[in-house]
């Protein structure tokens, strides 16, 4: 460790410190339920690559065996979460039958094809509704923007397509003849702009939700986030494609 | 509280970031008996550090918060923009922001390892333009801290004999790491069709293990100890693999961090003690008008405590080290310690900021391949038109680097955000094939120009708010002079330029007006100066070597001792300048001056 306090008393109680500061006025903390924690990709994982990789004679152990999965100095609030371990701090608070409806929204976003799965199967839809239950100001604005959207589209789909009609019960075509119009705030009617703000939202969110999955990452083809022996130039068909070589 | 701190202390150093780590690695070198306050808690980058983890697996998936502001996994803790019970505030028309860091190594555990040398020009602006001031020493005078700073914490890079932007010595710079596919492109564009150089940047990881016994000698030749502990230190650092972000710091200490670089060796040598969350409030004098000591309040008791030395260095930030000084009031200094002349909290600067994002359609759909690499960039452009600048061919006096960076980095929040003017708000297959086509063909352009120092720009003690320990709070102003906002303009048009050379399109807008493109003022977390050096003691706080013209075992090491701004980022001339005020110190100690 790099450092030392002057005794070890005074170390424990350091450690001990976070019912004391959970006086403080920390943002974010509204519910301290936690959520499994997440699996973690700990860098025991990399290690093999990692020794094999570095000089023989400067090899210190101490730095190849740090596999962490909690952080037992966080404190485990917004303010010092831990990042070892990461929850959610906050309870998710869209309804099953919002989230229902979102989820066909999101796969109308982002459908599954022969290179990976739709938007709500790798829980895009869960992930809005993380996004718009946090505590900030920021969040609870698009949960407005996300709760009128929701609404507006079943009213439109009663409005074009006949009485008890939900959106996510309407055939693509349907779904696709009320999206065109909103799709994109440019070209939207002056009295569409609201439901186009919040298609673009959904449509950020989904995005987000989707291409940070491993899966998604997969799909885009990003091989990084692994240790390398030695940093190397870029591949030769890289230079090539970008004239180059 | 249980502890007592002795009294018997040489030296107290307030703050463990790049200023207070260096004080405290070279003084306990030197055999001199320290302790070391740090407001924040302990914090260890070894275990504590998310290296691999995905966006996937945090909350909002990393996305930045209120309480951090640059993602979950940064490494700050207890710090950004707003610090929980410890607030500031700025004067009607000022919209300042105050980076802090409550944690052991301060802002050295986020900040972007970008270590740029100030030039020859850059310590004595005011001899060249008439603006500003001029230090009180040369690039001469610094070139061996640089030298001993590069070689202790390790620095990537080239020595390119380009105008104001000094070579290190041979045997110090670690070699850079081959430049990724879209430095390439930029590189070549820049060269060929702007006349903008673009060069391997300057950055505090580490390509290769530290030769550790050669440069332990060459740091400390006749200090057996300091070369032992200096050794074994670097030992214990491993070479970057090219993954996970450096923001999050880094657990095999490969970048520098003051607690994986400078405090392991210090602490080695037993003549270090830290104490973690004691937030200091005040420099004590005696009736002579001497330093003795200062008062801290011990954030887990609550608790007021004094602790005594013959040298008191204040290392605590720019901002934090006036707040310090400017709270220190006493029958002998009413107006704060080391004010008489008025001028504590004065000439704060900040970086210039602006930035353009832009589009390559050259870099769409590229063969797969790792462009992770060290992290930050691997090339940048430093300021390349300082003779146009003396011809008075521009609207502003001084320069900018450009930072930049895209391309295939792992997908984060937001990654595909703002893209509708390209898609035209596609949605559905397209959209999905769309995001394909668009990943890695971002490019992003960040200007980090100087600041000239102004009476406008400065920090009070508010009088009407205290912390959550009882402190008085800091107040800002601030006022951008034309030279920053036109500086900050022409970063966009050149940005602008750069991306539509390219063949690319600008995202975003491009501003006619500075004040529209430049960033908030502390927002580039460059703030120094407010505790100004000079040889003048009626118009500066400090001597050339962080001392206090009226409190002479008093110290300002950190940023605040700034005079100017260059656009170098500053946590590598702080380190060497904090190196050369500690060597100073230990001199002045040995002559019994201290």
């Amino acid at each position: 460790m790099a450092t030392r306090s002057r005794n070890s008393d005074r170390d424990r109680r350091l450690d001990n410190s976070s019912k004391h500061r959970s006086e403080l006025p920390v943002m974010g903390a509204v519910s301290m339920d936690r959520r499994q924690a997440l699996k973690v990709i700990a860098i025991a994982a990399a290690t093999p690559t990692l020794v094999s990789c570095k000089p023989s004679e400067e090899a210190p152990e101490a730095l190849l065996t740090s596999a962490s999965t909690s952080n037992p100095k966080a404190r485990g609030d917004a303010w010092d979460p831990d990042l070892l371990a990461p929850t959610v701090l906050w309870e998710r608070s869209l309804t099953s039958d919002e989230l229902q409806s979102l989820a066909v929204l999101c796969d109308v976003i982002i459908p599954a094809d022969d290179r990976s799965q739709s938007a709500s199967q790798l829980g895009a839809h869960d992930f809005i509704d993380e996004w718009v239950s946090a505590p900030y100001e920021a969040n609870q604005s698009d949960k407005i923007v996300v709760r009128e959207g929701l609404v507006w589209l079943d009213s439109e789909a009663v409005r074009r397509f006949g009485e008890a009609t939900r959106f996510r019960d309407l055939a693509p075509d349907q779904r696709i003849a009320i999206c065109d119009e909103i799709c994109y705030l440019p070209n939207a009617r002056p009295e569409l702009e609201a439901a186009a703000l919040f298609f673009d939202k959904v449509r950020d969110l989904t995005s987000t939700a989707f291409w940070t999955t491993p899966e998604g990452m997969e799909d885009l083809q990003y091989v990084g986030n692994v240790p390398l022996p030695r940093w190397d130039p870029p591949p030769l068909e890289v230079l090539r494609h970008i004239g180059l070589e | 509280m249980t502890l007592k701190a002795q009294d018997d202390y040489d030296a107290i150093i307030v703050g463990s970031g790049a200023a207070g780590g260096m004080c405290a690695y070279v003084l306990a070198c030197s055999g001199v008996k320290v302790l070391m306050l740090e407001a924040g808690r302990d914090y260890d980058p070894v275990s504590e550090t998310p290296m691999f983890q995905l966006p996937f697996d945090a909350p909002l998936r990393a996305a930045g918060t209120p309480e951090k502001p640059f993602g979950f996994y940064d490494a700050t803790v207890d710090g950004g923009w707003r610090v929980p019970g410890e607030p500031y505030s700025s004067a009607d028309g000022t919209d300042f922001l105050w980076w802090r860091a409550r944690m052991l190594g301060g802002r050295t555990n986020h900040w972007g390892r970008i270590s740029l040398r100030m030039g020859e020009y850059d310590f004595k602006p005011r001899s060249r333009d008439g603006l500003g001031f001029d230090w009180p020493m040369s690039y001469e005078d610094i070139e061996p801290y640089y030298d001993k700073t590069e070689a202790l914490i390790g620095v990537y890079g080239s020595n390119e004999g380009l105008e104001n932007t000094p070579n290190s010595s041979p045997g110090v710079l670690l070699p850079p790491p081959a430049p990724r596919a879209e430095e390439l492109l930029t590189q070549k564009v820049c060269r060929e069709r702007l006349d903008i150089p673009v060069v391997p940047a300057h950055l505090a990881i580490l390509t290769q293990p530290l030769e550790a016994d050669r440069i332990a000698r060459m740091l400390w030749p006749n200090n057996e100890m300091a070369q032992r502990v200096t050794a074994e230190s670097m030992r214990a650092r491993a070479a970057c693999y090219y993954a996970t972000p450096c923001g999050r710091g880094c657990s095999i200490k490969a970048n520098f961090q003051s607690p994986t670089v400078l405090l392991p060796p210090a602490t080695a040598t037993g003549n270090l003690d830290i104490i973690t969350n004691a937030m200091v409030r005040e420099v004590t004098v005696d009736t002579n008008g001497r330093a003795t000591g200062v008062h801290y309040i011990d954030k887990d008791t609550r608790l007021e405590e004094h602790v005594s030395a013959r040298v008191v260095i204040l290392t605590a930030s720019a901002c934090e080290s006036a707040r310090i000084l400017l709270n220190s009031k006493s029958s002998l200094f009413p107006d704060g310690l080391g004010n008489g002349n008025g001028l504590v909290g004065k000439y704060v600067m900040d970086t210039v900021g602006a930035g353009v994002q832009g589009q390559i359609p050259a870099l769409e759909n590229m063969p797969p391949h790792n462009a992770d690499g060290a992290s930050a960039m691997h090339l940048y452009m430093p300021w390349w038109l300082y003779q146009d600048q003396a011809r008075g061919q521009l609207d502003f006096a001084r320069g900018y680097h450009i930072e930049f960076g895209g391309g295939r980095k792992m997908p984060g929040f937001g990654s595909f955000g703002g893209i509708e003017p390209l898609t035209m708000g596609s949605y559905g297959q397209s959209f999905k094939d769309d995001c394909r086509r668009y990943y890695g063909s971002f490019l992003g352009f960040a200007g980090r120009g100087e600041m000239i120092p102004n009476d406008d720009c400065y920090c009070e003690i508010d009088p009407e708010q205290v912390d959550e320990w009882g402190i008085p709070t800091l107040r800002f102003h601030w006022t951008w002079s034309d030279h920053e906002l036109n500086q900050a303009r022409h970063m966009q048009e050149t940005f602008g330029e750069i991306i539509e050379t390219m063949g690319g399109q600008v995202l975003g807008t491009i501003h006619d007006d500075g004040a529209d493109a430049i960033a908030k003022p502390g927002e580039i977390i460059h703030e120094v100066g407010g505790v100004i050096m000079g040889d003048d003691p009626s118009r500066s706080v400090l001597n050339e070597f962080c001392q206090s013209w009226e409190v002479d075992n008093l110290f300002v090491a950190d940023g605040g001792c700034f005079v100017s701004n260059a656009d170098k980022n500053p946590t590598l001339s702080i380190m060497a300048i904090a190196w050369r005020a500690s060597d100073y110190i230990v001199g002045q100690m040995n002559q019994r001056n201290l």
